[in-house]
């Protein structure tokens, strides 16, 4: 019955273009809907592109190797014996249509996974091509005034209008302004070392989004850093205690000072938010950001709902994504929606440093590593374990004080790590 | 018994149904319409179409009485009704051929006769050896309203007659006494009030049209009262006999009883569903209020069963009418282009001298709701255009979102409310704002302009206030 077109998916608001790195079906392959179907590098990562629809990979329309624009024809699934002329005809040079789709026509490229939000307010990935958003001038004012970023919303009216109801539906979900795509957090964190002779080397694509949205972060984001020592005497035993289970997930200090800034984050929201030009987007979930470290870059892969996760789900998971990191092997929505970042150098000894803020993130954590040293305690002298943490906010955002007492929370909650377990 | 198959067959042939079946025949449907009286409905014969006729009369008759205002001197001014009543017939004979024509063209298939189910999806029209059976994969019924009456309030169709016995009538009676201040009950007094006849207007509830904005109906109120024409509100009948000195009304108001006389009265208490003897109970179809019961595609609780118009209850309007066949008749071919009908954005108009005209939210309402309201008014007094033609008469009053802007309800009255009130329509469809509605730019002179007057009104910069 049905005729899919798969295109190439928008997977951030930066995305222009994506390059196909490989089929992993031929054409005339059985596809089922989840399947993956080929490999696609974006500027931020390597993703695998699922099938949406089932039946048949009729037709390859682009080779690996070439750079598609979004929302372009690369693919169509349907029925053996489906006429797909129509289909085909609009070749992979034209934009997706973003309208509504023809009765028995489903337009619609899936980046893995299940959908996240209902049909009406799913994110929009694909704006239309000129960059306009089309709503009713009743939705953009209610969108300003509640602080929701419109252009991340599916019209449901004519054309596919964004309406009022939209906008209602959106916030009815309480979900608030915590788009699902939105620019992958990335950190500047280790940079590469340079060789002694010039070269010339071109940037990967990777390399070009780190360069241009960090320089944008320092450019447009007014930064300001406070830094605390916090007491790892009690964690750091804590988790020698808990590594020495069978059967749990070995916990490392990035898990426990994950564990911890959920719990801070929940316990003070307004760190947890964006700037929007018009409001302040406070985010009611936590997803953090985890600045993982490769060969060539850096990514950012975001473990969801952390506030509602135990220590040992949040250790457990956190082993999962960066391990997938590094092999490349995550998936979209697995890069977008960070509400707070993470970045930990303390595995190369670094004791302290400040990061540069992931846009549209409100602040960044930097960890350094547990060092023993002499520490006075009722005036006696002993060695004691610290570790140095680092909080960089956007002073749009964030006060001096609110981002102290943020740090406060976090510090007790590191000095007395328990409250990581008790707390789930 | 001959027997017939069609894609859709439809019940009622009046802007409910003739529309639907226009919309199911283009989109390929093989399209069936009973109809036991003249093609065209309620709407064309006997309500909107005739009585805005006969209003046009009223307006041209009430205009020659005021000829002097502008200098112009008449004699020998006479008013035959009869003629008013004939001419109204010719117009909606005209447009009843006129709906004829567009099945022909339509290649819809018109049946006379008294459609009822004898089956979800299959009719009989007529009785005995005419019947005939029409068989179709859908049926849409739309077979309208009727008008209420009062069981202590016998009709005889002379003395105490409906709206329908009126537009037959071609005498005038010297009094005459309607009973409901509703949209009917209004135009009719407008009518018979400018033919020079004794209209007393009697209301259970405490105003002249009482689903509008309480300030409209003030307005109404006194224009109505300086014409000459008798307001009871707050008003109950409790009886209506016929006697030798004309028909003796028993009324309850303010806790007092009393007797009126008058020549005629006309009962304009409100329109029910036409349900009888459509065969709906053997079906088991199921019914809201006396209404049939649809949902948002217009089907009825049995498959293959849809519902339109009057029928499925209130407003009672053809263009509601329209709009549902439109949407019932994409729904059953496949093709929704028509979205859910909204109630809300329902234009109610009625045609009488001034005209009022609404849409969406009283100020009441809206406060009712808890909502932060802002009102914009402009009077046609101080619009530049009204004053020229002679008619300073109303205002337009919006009624804004105090925060969004958005318009919640729009209320016209005076000359041509009932073509500016689209203005407010197409806004609210659009979802525009008060703020889009005052940056749009209105000619000049126009009676147009009092809507943005009235927009920028709400947003605090009205210009000639």
């Amino acid at each position: 019955m049905a005729i899919t077109r798969v295109v190439m998916p928008k997977l951030s608001d930066a995305m222009e273009t994506g390059k196909l790195l490989k089929w992993l079906k031929k054409e005339g392959d059985r596809v089922e809907g989840g399947e993956i179907l080929a490999e696609i590098e974006t500027d931020k990562a390597d993703i695998e592109l699922e099938a949406f629809g089932s039946g048949v990979l009729r037709k390859i329309l682009v080779s690996p190797g070439t750079d598609v624009p979004v929302g372009a024809a690369i693919a169509v699934i349907a029925d053996p014996t489906e006429d797909i002329s129509g289909a085909l005809g609009s070749t992979a040079a034209k934009p997706a249509p973003t309208a509504e789709p023809k009765t028995g026509e489903t337009v619609s490229i899936s980046p893995s996974s299940a959908s996240q939000t209902a049909p009406a307010v799913e994110p929009e990935a694909e704006p239309t091509p000129t960059g306009r958003v089309r709503a009713s001038p009743l939705a953009k004012r209610l969108a300003r005034e509640s602080g929701v970023e419109i252009t991340v919303l599916k019209g449901s009216g004519p054309g596919g209008r964004i309406v009022r109801r939209d906008i209602e539906a959106y916030l009815a979900q309480g979900k608030r302004p915590a788009p699902v795509v939105r620019p992958v957090p990335l950190r500047p964190a280790a940079a590469t070392a340079v060789g002694p002779e010039v070269e010339d080397r071109p940037l990967s694509s990777m390399r070009k989004t780190i360069a241009r949205r960090m320089a944008e972060s320092k450019a447009t984001v007014p930064h300001f850093y406070l830094t605390v020592e916090v007491k790892m005497d009690h964690a750091w035993g804590l988790r020698e205690q808990l590594n020495r289970l069978e059967g749990q997930p070995k916990v490392s200090v990035t898990d426990l000072v994950l564990k911890a800034s959920a719990l801070a984050l929940h316990a003070h929201p307004e760190i947890n938010a964006s700037f929007a030009g018009e409001s302040i987007k406070i985010h009611r979930r936590v997803h953090l950001g985890i600045a993982v470290a490769l060969d060539d870059g850096l990514i950012t892969p975001v473990l969801r709902e952390c506030d509602a996760k135990s220590l040992s789900e949040i250790a457990g998971e956190a082993r999962d994504l960066t391990e997938r990191a590094r092999t490349r092997k995550l998936k979209a929505q697995e890069i977008t929606g960070a509400t707070f970042t993470v970045s930990n150098l303390g595995m190369y000894d670094i004791e302290e440093f400040s990061a540069i803020i992931n846009p549209p993130e409100g602040a960044i954590l930097a960890v350094g590593s547990v060092v023993e040293q002499p520490v006075a305690e009722g005036g006696q002298i002993r060695i004691g374990r610290r570790m140095r943490l680092t909080l960089s906010c956007d002073h749009r955002v964030i006060d001096g004080a609110m981002g102290a007492r943020f740090l406060q929370t976090l510090t007790r909650l590191l000095e007395e790590p328990l409250r990581l377990i008790l707390s789930s | 018994m001959a027997e017939e198959q069609y894609d859709l067959a439809l019940v009622g042939s009046g802007p409910g149904g003739y529309v639907a079946a226009i919309r199911a025949a283009q989109l390929g449907l093989g399209v069936a319409i009973v109809e036991e009286d003249r093609p065209g409905g309620v709407c064309l014969n006997w309500g909107c179409i005739p009585t805005k006729a006969l209003l046009r009369n009223a307006e041209i008759l009430s205009l020659f009485r005021r000829a002097e205002e502008f200098g112009i001197t008449v004699q020998g001014l006479t008013a035959d009704y009869a003629q008013a009543i004939r001419r109204s017939r010719r117009v909606a004979d005209r447009l009843s051929k006129g709906v004829e024509f567009l099945f022909k063209k339509n290649k819809i298939t018109l049946i006379r006769g008294r459609g009822s189910l004898i089956g979800p999806t299959a009719l009989q029209v007529g009785n005995g050896a005419e019947a005939q059976t029409v068989k179709a994969k859908a049926v849409i019924l739309a077979t309208g309203s009727e008008p209420k009456s009062l069981p202590s309030v016998p009709i005889d169709g002379q003395r105490i007659i409906t709206s329908n016995d009126a537009l037959r009538l071609e005498t005038t009676p010297k009094s005459l006494l309607i009973i409901g201040a509703g949209a009917v009950g209004v135009e009719f007094a407008d009518i018979y009030a400018a033919y020079g006849v004794q209209v007393t207007l009697l209301e259970a509830l405490d105003r002249i049209l009482p689903v509008e904005d309480e300030e409209i109906s003030t307005l109404l109120t006194k224009s109505f009262t300086k014409r000459g024409i008798a307001l009871r509100m707050g008003t109950k009948v409790l009886s209506a006999a016929p006697g030798p000195t004309g028909v003796v009304v028993e009324v309850e108001g303010g806790g007092k009883k009393e007797k009126l006389t008058a020549d005629q009265v006309l009962v304009a208490v409100g329109r029910g569903a036409k349900i009888k003897g459509l065969g709906l109970e053997a079906l088991g179809v199921a019914l809201n209020n006396g209404f049939v019961k649809v949902d948002g595609r217009q089907a009825t609780s049995v498959p293959g069963l849809y519902a339109i118009g009057d029928l499925v209850g209130p407003p009672l309007l053809a263009h509601k009418a329209m709009a549902e066949g439109v949407r019932a008749a994409e729904v059953i071919a496949g093709e929704e282009h028509h979205p859910p009908v909204d109630l809300a954005s329902v234009p109610n108009c009625t045609y009488c001298q001034p005209q009022v005209a609404s849409l969406g939210l009283t100020e009441a309402q809206a406060r009712a709701k808890g909502l932060p309201v802002k009102i914009g008014r402009f009077p046609f007094q101080a619009s530049g255009k009204a004053l020229a033609l002679g008619e300073p008469e109303g205002m337009v009053k919006v009624v804004a979102h105090g925060e969004t802007g958005e318009i919640l309800g729009a209320h016209i009255i005076g000359a041509e409310a009932t073509e500016l009130i689209a203005e407010f329509g197409l806004g609210k469809t659009l979802e525009a704002t008060v703020e889009e509605l005052a940056l749009t730019m209105h000619a000049h002179p126009t009676l147009a302009e009092a809507s943005l007057e009235a927009s920028l009104g709400a947003l605090g910069r009205a210009i000639h206030l």
